[in-house]
């Protein structure tokens, strides 16, 4: 278990044992609700799920990655843990997931400045070691740079959408990707909301306490904010489009443009028996083979197995891409024409 | 192909793996691993599990698959569907192929076998003899078609090496017994990646989505000494090979590179791509669950066998891949190619009757070329 000082545990309070810090310190959970002197804490804390519900970071007390005296410290930790009482009371996933983002976000920057060591070596080492023990990936500094093994970094790299993220575009050498601390800090984003997200959903829910009741209904009204609604377009984006002018053509379409074409239009909702006539012009066509591979593809047949439309990046790497404008980034061809309310 | 030719070539098959068992590559972990085959006359079977060699043997008996598989991947209940086998870790395999070239010399050697009446055909549109649409392709592939296959697969061995830091021990290449090669790499940090990881690494030896910020280009006010250089790492040393040629020309390039613009960089990737990358199938390497041709099986394609290559310089599979016995058969062939196996010259054979060896039947047989009368 790694041990940490005083000012580590107010740049990453996630790291805390809850329950266990607030014993030491003397307190009860009841007394935040009841105790008017302590009421400030939980003001910062709602303060800190408002702040993170709006997309923003908290911005702490802590100067230069040190915290300035013990009461300062304690309040930073402290209103932390009420924080994820708060939100283990109002039970609502989007709070909890912006929350853990924001304090990733808020770590990172501290984590960032640790790695670079400005401050001193061995903080350095203790953001390795962090690094270490909560994501298994092992970080070495080399001159300016953090490595890790490539298998690492394609771990978390993959979902960046971003092309300087590819490994193609970094700087690889024997079986090590070279990386800036800062890019180090922002590969483990994810993964550090997803530890700060399950640490969370892990504990155990209070009983209400007498006194929250308010702070918990002002955060319902904030979630109510965050419901999105989606409208659907009928329009094919251009490699179906293009798949399917292949076929009607009699061309050859390679198999994985077929795979495409099948999985886009049963993920649309069509039936095998509206999709099978696409492929009549096929050169080697064949009614039972083709009707065969579409029951299979919808799951129809035995084993059950879903299959999914494949990524634009795979239909990009098979050739099969032919983006417009409108395409507009998006991940798969089922994306397109979506718009976002 | 009829049943005749079927059964020919089923005899001939079996009687290689009866006297040539010992060719094949038992894998490692046998039992982790899932197992496929197709008969002549019939289609895929997945999801075997065999225990010991013992098993592989009585299946290659019993069965004489026209080609014999094994997945890359170990899985916990191989022979279970695929959703419930339990996926624990996968080799890192590539696959070769000289039909993915584009070299010259492709149209001299391919020819159109229909589908219909079995006759070839100079065209590629309809049967010159029967007017059907239903036309394949037969590529008898050449001298050249092997050494740009070779060529490709150094590339990849380089930068599995210096790049991905793989054991040079670790990495096999065999001849995929018809038109190139298949490299496989065991052991290396690679084996738990997914496929979406294994995307990121066929990118990265095909230079696929890089970006020009990359190689030092920016789209105000380049810096000089951004761009790349001899002796760096990985691909800014390829670059510096590719585009500058000698130390001495880097200074006049770099001017060229810059004034020529951010907008026209990308054809420069494009050809350090060409000139440096490794044409890999995408499609093999990133199938976690691929079931790849067993090392010392036959291939259907050409009776030819999947062999491991100790001296890539000096393999020629034309004579170190051929295997099928030297007994004199007699087919009636349509080859409008010559081609040469163990040293020997056949063809070209205009609709005929021709006695010759078993290898070379075999060999027209499977490339759909002659018929047994």
């Amino acid at each position: 278990m790694l041990e940490l000082g005083q000012d580590e545990m107010a740049k990453y309070p996630f790291m805390a044992d809850a329950g266990q810090y607030l014993r030491n310190l003397g307190f009860q959970l009841e007394q935040f609700g009841s105790d008017p002197d302590l009421k400030g804490m939980v003001d910062r804390a709602f303060e800190r799920i408002r702040v993170a519900a709006e997309g923003q970071v908290y911005g702490s007390d802590i100067r230069d990655g040190r915290v300035s005296g013990d009461a300062e410290l304690q309040r930073e930790i402290i209103s932390f843990l009420l924080a994820i009482v708060l939100l283990k009371l109002c039970g609502i996933q989007t709070l909890v997931r912006r929350f853990a983002l924001a304090e990733s976000r808020r770590a990172e920057k501290f984590l960032e400045r640790d790695l670079t060591g400005r401050a001193s070596g061995t903080k350095t080492e203790l953001a390795t070691r962090i690094i270490h023990d909560l994501f298994s990936i092992r970080v070495k500094k080399s001159d300016d740079f953090f490595v890790m093994r490539i298998a690492d970094y394609l771990r978390r790299a993959v979902h960046f959408h971003e092309r300087s993220w590819k490994l193609v575009n970094r700087r690889v050498d024997g079986g090590l990707v070279f990386l800036s601390p800062h890019e180090t800090v922002r590969l483990i984003r994810a993964e550090l909301g997803i530890y700060i997200n399950t640490k969370i959903n892990a504990a155990r829910a209070p009983p209400m306490i007498p006194g929250f009741e308010g702070y918990v209904g002002e955060l319902h009204q904030i979630a109510k904010k965050f419901s999105t609604g989606t409208v659907t377009g009928g329009e094919y984006p251009p490699c179906i489009k293009h798949a399917i002018d292949v076929l009607e053509k009699g061309e050859n379409l390679p198999h994985s443009g077929r795979f495409m074409l099948a999985t886009f239009l049963l993920a649309r909702g069509q039936s095998v028996e509206q999709i099978a006539p696409l492929f009549k012009n096929a050169p080697d066509y064949n009614e039972k083979i083709t009707l065969y591979q579409l029951n299979h593809l919808s799951g129809g047949s035995g084993s059950g197995t879903e299959y999914n439309c494949p990524s634009c990046q795979k239909i990009r790497m098979q050739g099969l891409c032919f983006a417009v404008p409108e395409c507009d980034n998006i991940i798969t061809p089922l994306q397109f024409g979506r718009r976002k309310n | 192909m009829t049943e005749k030719e079927a059964k020919f070539l089923e005899g001939a098959f079996k009687r290689y793996y009866f006297e040539h068992f010992e060719m094949l590559g038992i894998p490692d972990r046998i039992t982790e691993r899932e197992f496929g085959f197709q008969r002549f006359d019939s289609g895929m079977i997945r999801h075997i599990s065999l225990k010991t060699d013992r098993e592989l043997k009585l299946l290659l008996m019993k069965e004489v698959p026209s080609d014999v598989y094994c997945s890359c991947a170990c899985y916990t209940f191989p022979s279970m569907p695929m959703k419930e086998k339990d996926w624990k870790e996968a080799d890192l395999i590539f696959d070769i192929d000289a039909k993915d070239l584009n070299l010259g010399c492709r149209a001299d050697h391919t020819i159109s076998v229909c589908g219909k009446c079995g006759r070839t055909s100079a065209q590629t549109g309809s049967c010159s003899a029967c007017g059907s649409t239903g036309l394949e392709t037969k590529s008898l592939p050449c001298r050249k078609c092997i050494a740009a296959s070779k060529e490709q697969v150094r590339r990849l061995s380089d930068m599995l090496v210096r790049d991905f830091a793989a054991e040079p021990d670790a990495i096999q290449v065999y001849f995929s017994g018809n038109e190139g090669f298949h490299v496989h790499v065991s052991n290396s940090q690679f084996q738990q990646c997914g496929s979406k990881e294994r995307a990121e690494l066929v990118d990265y030896i095909m230079l696929n989505g890089a970006i020009p910020e990359t190689f030092g280009m920016r789209k105000q006010k380049p810096r000089r000494d951004s761009f790349p250089d001899f002796g760096q790492w990985g691909w800014q040393d390829r670059f510096a090979r590719a585009v500058y040629g000698s130390k001495s020309n880097r200074p006049k390039e770099i001017t060229r590179l810059v004034q020529a613009g951010y907008a026209s960089f990308p054809q420069t990737i494009a050809a350090v791509s060409e000139r440096m990358g490794a044409r890999i199938d995408p499609n093999v390497t990133v199938d976690i669950h691929r079931i790849f041709r067993l090392p010392g099986s036959l291939n259907s394609k050409s009776g030819l066998a999947k062999m491991h290559c100790t001296n890539l310089d000096s393999f020629d599979p034309y004579v170190d891949a051929s295997f099928l016995v030297t007994d004199k058969v007699e087919v009636r062939a349509d080859c409008p190619v010559r081609f040469a196996l163990r040293k020997r010259g056949f063809g070209p054979y205009k609709d005929e009757t021709v006695e010759v060896p078993m290898y070379a039947a075999a060999y027209m047989i499977c490339k759909k070329l002659a018929r047994i009368p």
